[in-house]
């Protein structure tokens, strides 16, 4: 932002200090994502930037701890890595299909108690996780699916489908009703219609809302500490072991790794955002 | 012509009244139709257990089902005087029943919480009660240990008989119920909760604050750049949005340690010695520096979605009329960034009420919150319903926050990316 040039100079100086502030909040925001990365490459065992890693030695860094996450021995990594992505995928797909037909009928004119319902579905995404935790903890005792996959996928759609309710209904919402009215009148049944002409037009905030819903499973700690035994052990739980007991190298490995992934993620919703904006004709 | 009399109908010679309410009420169906599914899901796994944990936390049960015969007859007694042989008796067949159950001595723990000095005498009734010769059981039991005698004991017993008690919240609050059913504050040195519930507050309303002090410049920023710019700036926002919670706390570790990156860079820049390295983790520095850096993205995403609905023409408009930049601003635009501004520090507010994972990484002893508490219940201490009393309390608070928000500003104010 270049500043006319009559500008005087108070507000010049309050300008450039306003600019600096930004700056730092800024900084401050993603500055501590990037320490990651180089110390991540540490030959040596420390958390902190080595003489070597200051001037740039090429032996101070390493693949050392990427190896160590991939082979090192009674490495929890690997079945972390696999119950997390399993884990996430179903949950997603549960959260997707339940939280999509739901939002289809909260968005309908004729819906009754519209307010106390929505209300119920957004619930979990309001209530702090930890009570959550305590409360689906009891439920899956009973129900006997504690320290079970199932238990933790079911925990997970419960706190995932908000998300997908949310965003779909936010599509919904600049929807054009009398498209499926024409596709009625022309013959086409109400399953037709969904899969024809409905689904692709809301394709956007359904995939966005899934994303939400993956992300929520695939970082969710709370929860899954109360659910998981040793076998339904995740990443987030293994990173969680791993930074109360000991910071080793290999966290930060496994972290970087997480960060490359949030970003495809966040560049995927970014896209979708702007496609679905597009198709709802919304230019800002 | 009497149309107006007439009843319009339909095709089918169905009046069209019936017809389009038939219609509407097959409408209504459907959509509940699609919502069900969820709903009932979300009953039975959410709403059920929350209503569960209700139960739990006031449940007083186990003694009022181990004593039956006893607190029946204890219904007569006036609870001044030692009671009268009946109860006696009738606390005698509970006991023996207890013994041949192998129950008695869960029976000693429990009343031992409502009286300290249960436990020996439990024990030595159990021993003696065997001999004991049928009728006059008042002299008998009495006779056992002076305890017995002692009509404060039976008052103990008495309080255990309603099947619910507020006893977990009251524990929640330090407080208790007396011998003589008052309700109050255990002694200075022990009042542990209120402390964690007074923290707890302290830094949700801090970090809400700091996070709005930083959001709202960059917020401003990024409504008023061109697109090109505020894309790239808005990835620096998102970026940490989307980044796992563990990630970015590991990296505060990173940062914080006593050997970590900032402490090294302070002693590089000789604002410390290296001796004399300041503690900035595990303790409430840490959890407030973690905190605000996490939940800062809540404040700023709702703030820059209501910044960006704002005319850069409504502040041309304020200071060609006369004001200065400053009052322009307070005037004209601050008022409009008030729905914003709500939602985000609702947002952060809540959510930093009920934050567990960082505080319990980086907080240490000074900085941990209300949830950890909670979580230290179920999992260590395994007092379930002193836990789920807690997280209703707090569940009670959330709500309350809601409700006043809702009262002020409206929660249909609220606006969310």
């Amino acid at each position: 932002m270049a500043l006319p040039k009559h500008t005087e100079l108070h507000y010049r100086i309050w300008h450039y200090f306003y600019l600096t502030i930004c700056g730092l909040v800024f900084f401050f925001l993603i500055a501590p994502l990037f320490v990651i990365f180089p110390l991540s490459f540490n030959a040596e065992e420390f958390l902190s930037f080595s003489d070597g890693m200051k001037s740039l030695d090429p032996d101070a860094f390493s693949l050392r701890w990427y190896k160590d996450m991939v082979y090192g021995t009674k490495n929890p990594w690997g079945l972390a890595a696999k119950n997390s992505f399993i884990i996430a995928i179903f949950a997603t797909i549960g959260s997707v299909l339940l939280g999509t037909v739901a939002a289809l009928g909260l968005s309908s004119r004729h819906m009754p108690y519209k307010g106390i319902i929505m209300a119920v579905l957004i619930s979990p995404m309001i209530v702090p996780l930890i009570i959550s935790g305590v409360a689906i903890f009891f439920f899956m005792a009973k129900a006997g699916l504690a320290a079970t996959h199932t238990g933790i996928v079911l925990a997970h759609i419960i706190l995932g489908t908000p998300f997908v309710v949310i965003t779909v209904t936010a599509t919904l919402s600049g929807f054009d009703h009398s498209v499926t009215r024409a596709a009625a009148s022309l013959g086409s049944n109400p399953v037709n219609t969904f899969m024809k002409i409905t689904l692709p037009l809301i394709l956007p905030g359904v995939i966005s809302g899934g994303l939400f819903a993956f992300v929520t499973s695939f970082d969710e700690v709370v929860v899954v500490l109360f659910l998981a035994g040793l076998e339904n052990t995740t990443i987030p739980i293994q990173m969680w072991t791993g930074l109360r007991e000991q910071l080793s190298p290999t966290i930060l490995a496994v972290a970087t790794c997480l960060i490359i992934l949030s970003t495809l993620i966040l560049v995927t919703a970014e896209l979708l955002r702007r496609r679905s904006e597009r198709l709802r004709g919304i230019n800002r | 012509m009497s149309s107006e009399t007439q009843k319009i109908l339909t095709t089918d010679g169905i009046p069209l009244e019936v017809s389009l309410k038939k219609a509407e009420r097959r409408n209504k169906i459907k959509a509940f139709l699609l919502v069900a599914p969820l709903l009932l899901f979300l009953i039975i796994t959410y709403v059920f257990p929350i209503g569960d944990m209700l139960m739990r936390s006031v449940d007083d049960k186990m003694v009022t089902e181990m004593l039956p015969k006893t607190f029946k007859a204890m219904e007569k007694w006036d609870g001044k005087e030692l009671p009268e042989e009946e109860v006696f008796e009738a606390f005698y067949l509970d006991f023996r029943q207890l013994v041949d159950e192998k129950r008695e001595g869960k029976l000693s723990t429990q009343l031992n919480y409502t009286k300290n000095g249960f436990k020996s005498i439990i024990k030595k009734l159990r021993r003696k009660s065997k001999n004991f010769e049928e009728g006059n059981y008042k002299e008998q039991i009495m006779a056992v240990h002076k305890r017995w005698a002692d009509v404060e004991y039976w008052k103990a017993i008495k309080r255990r008989a309603p099947a619910y008690t507020s006893q977990k919240y009251l524990k929640g609050m330090d407080m208790f119920k007396n011998e003589n059913g008052e309700i109050v504050s255990v002694s200075e040195d022990r009042r542990i909760h209120r402390i964690l519930w007074l923290r707890t507050l302290e830094i949700a309303f801090f970090v809400t604050l700091f996070c709005f002090l930083m959001a709202y410049p960059i917020a401003h920023l990024l409504a008023t750049l061109p697109m090109k710019y505020s894309n790239l700036l808005m990835i620096c926002v998102l970026l940490p949005f989307w980044t796992s919670l563990l990630v970015r706390t590991a990296s505060w570790m990173i940062l914080l340690q006593q050997q970590g990156v900032v402490n090294d860079f302070f002693v590089g820049i000789g604002l410390v010695a290296d001796d004399a390295r300041p503690e900035m983790m595990y303790n409430k520095t840490g959890t407030y520096v973690a905190m605000t850096q996490i939940l800062l993205p809540f404040m700023v995403l709702p703030l820059y979605s209501v910044m960006k609905t704002i005319s850069p023409s409504l502040m041309r408009a304020g200071k060609s009329l006369g004001g200065t930049p400053i009052v322009a601003f307070w005037k004209v635009y601050f008022p409009l960034t008030i729905p914003g501004i709500g939602a985000g520090c609702l947002l952060c507010f809540i959510l930093a009420i009920g934050y567990y994972i960082t505080p319990a990484l980086v907080g240490g002893a000074s900085g941990t919150l209300i949830s950890n508490q909670i979580a230290f219940h179920m999992k260590s201490t395994l007092d379930w319903s002193f836990a789920s009393a807690m997280g209703l309390m707090l569940l009670a608070g959330v709500l309350a926050i809601y409700w006043v928000y809702n009262k002020l500003v409206g929660i249909d104010n609220i606006k969310l990316g």
